[in-house]
């Protein structure tokens, strides 16, 4: 049985893996909870069975949209994560036990190269998460990356903890 | 860009270290991963810096470097790069000329020496005792022992999705294709970068020569699927611009 926990941990990559994957763990964002703003996602979680992924649309928000929810939906803020490239926040909007959008509270937005990591590397990064929800696995094998599209793997959510 | 560690489950380790233009990613067992360069991971983390030094084109001072500027001879060199070499021209002659170490007609070993330096650097850790491990080069992973390793493959087509997963024991998944880094393996049979396929993904036993025979697949397009049927030992699994797929006889084995 799947069933889908929340984990926002500390690094970029863990702004995202954690969203499971064959976990024992019966539910919640536990470790979402230092997150700042908004939020209550903590309850009653049961098992989503094959927690698919939803769809979710190409662009991702900036700002909270924790004023925005329909019903049913809930926003759960990662943590502040320090990157390389400066800090970087999410927010999750969960709707039964699944990631149905995702905002960018914070990212870096400096020089040319947080402009990449924001504009394509974080939503890559955000999109692969969503696209794989279901079933964990060790590794990813795809054409080579370089290391600044390293930043925007899987891989690089694996390696920290997803 | 400093090199990252990060635990994740109970006695096992996670690194990742940026090297060869890209970033390795170790999933080792924890008591490799000592602190300093000398336990097995940093064995082997050392053995990748060391390979791109001694054979990196776009450094100068490296041996491939000064070989192929005929500054000084190969008995002169590394012995490991007269050992690259020899692994090459069988590669080329296996690939009727898809494969080859001097692309654009400088040496250019690359397109064996990663997958080559990671399933040593995997073999290393299993001498040192790991019984459960997997490198993964940019995007090529050598998988040893332990557990069925599930290695997801990228979809070329649609970023940030898996095409599908493989698994295995002890086995070697390489994926050649223009998603990552654009239009970058040439046919050297025509001088234009290759465009018959968007993705292909070949699996064997080791790394080195999954690694080669997906470049010189990838240069050939379609037709490597009955090259790669013909080769002992290796399957592959292809993902066409169109977006149609197809896969050697016994790619089966490694569906998950």
């Amino acid at each position: 049985m799947r069933r889908v926990i929340l984990a926002v941990t500390g690094t970029i990559a863990g702004l995202v893996a954690l969203l499971s994957f064959k976990s024992h763990v019966p539910a919640v964002p536990a470790a979402a909870s230092t997150g700042t703003g908004s939020t209550g996602a903590g309850s009653s979680a049961s098992p989503s069975a094959g927690a698919s992924a939803a769809t979710v649309p190409g662009e991702f928000p900036q700002g909270s949209l924790a004023g925005k929810l329909s019903a049913g939906e809930t926003a759960v803020n990662g943590h502040v994560t320090d990157t390389a490239y400066g800090p970087v926040q999410i927010q999750l909007i969960m709707k039964d036990r699944k990631i149905v959008k995702v905002a960018v509270l914070q990212q870096p937005a400096n020089t040319i190269h947080d402009i990449q990591i924001g504009e394509f590397a974080f939503p890559k990064l955000i999109s692969e998460t969503l696209t794989t929800q279901n079933g964990k696995i060790d590794a990813v094998s795809g054409a080579t990356y370089t290391s600044a599209g390293y930043i925007g793997s899987l891989q690089n959510a694996l390696d920290h903890g997803a | 860009m400093p090199a990252q560690t990060a635990a994740e489950q109970p006695g096992r380790a996670r690194h990742a270290e940026h090297v060869m233009g890209t970033v390795v990613s170790f999933d080792v067992p924890a008591w490799t991963a000592v602190p300093g360069a000398d336990g097995p991971l940093g064995r082997a983390v050392r053995w990748l810096h060391w390979v791109d030094a001694t054979f990196s084109p776009f450094r100068v001072d490296s041996d491939v470097s000064r070989y192929g500027r005929g500054e000084i001879p190969l008995a002169q060199c590394a012995p490991e790069l007269a050992e690259v070499l020899g692994a090459c021209a069988e590669v080329s002659t296996r690939s009727h000329g898809y494969f080859t170490a001097t692309p654009g007609g400088r040496l250019d070993p690359s397109g064996y020496v990663k997958g080559w330096a990671v399933e040593r650097a995997a073999a290393l850790l299993s001498a040192a005792g790991s019984a459960e491990h997997s490198v993964n080069g940019g995007g090529d992973v050598q998988c040893a022992g332990g557990r069925r390793w599930r290695i997801g493959i990228a979809d070329p087509l649609r970023r940030g999705s898996l095409a599908l997963v493989v698994a295995g024991q002890d086995f070697a998944v390489a994926t050649s294709g223009a998603a990552e880094r654009g239009a970058h393996i040439i046919d050297p049979h025509t001088g234009r970068p290759a465009a018959g396929l968007a993705s292909i993904t070949v699996v064997g036993p080791g790394l080195a020569l999954a690694d080669a025979y997906a470049t010189a697949a990838f240069a050939m397009g379609n037709a490597a699927r009955d090259w790669i049927q013909s080769l002992a030992g290796y399957e592959a699994f292809a993902i066409t611009p169109a977006g149609a797929t197809w896969q050697t006889g016994g790619f089966g084995a490694y569906l998950d």
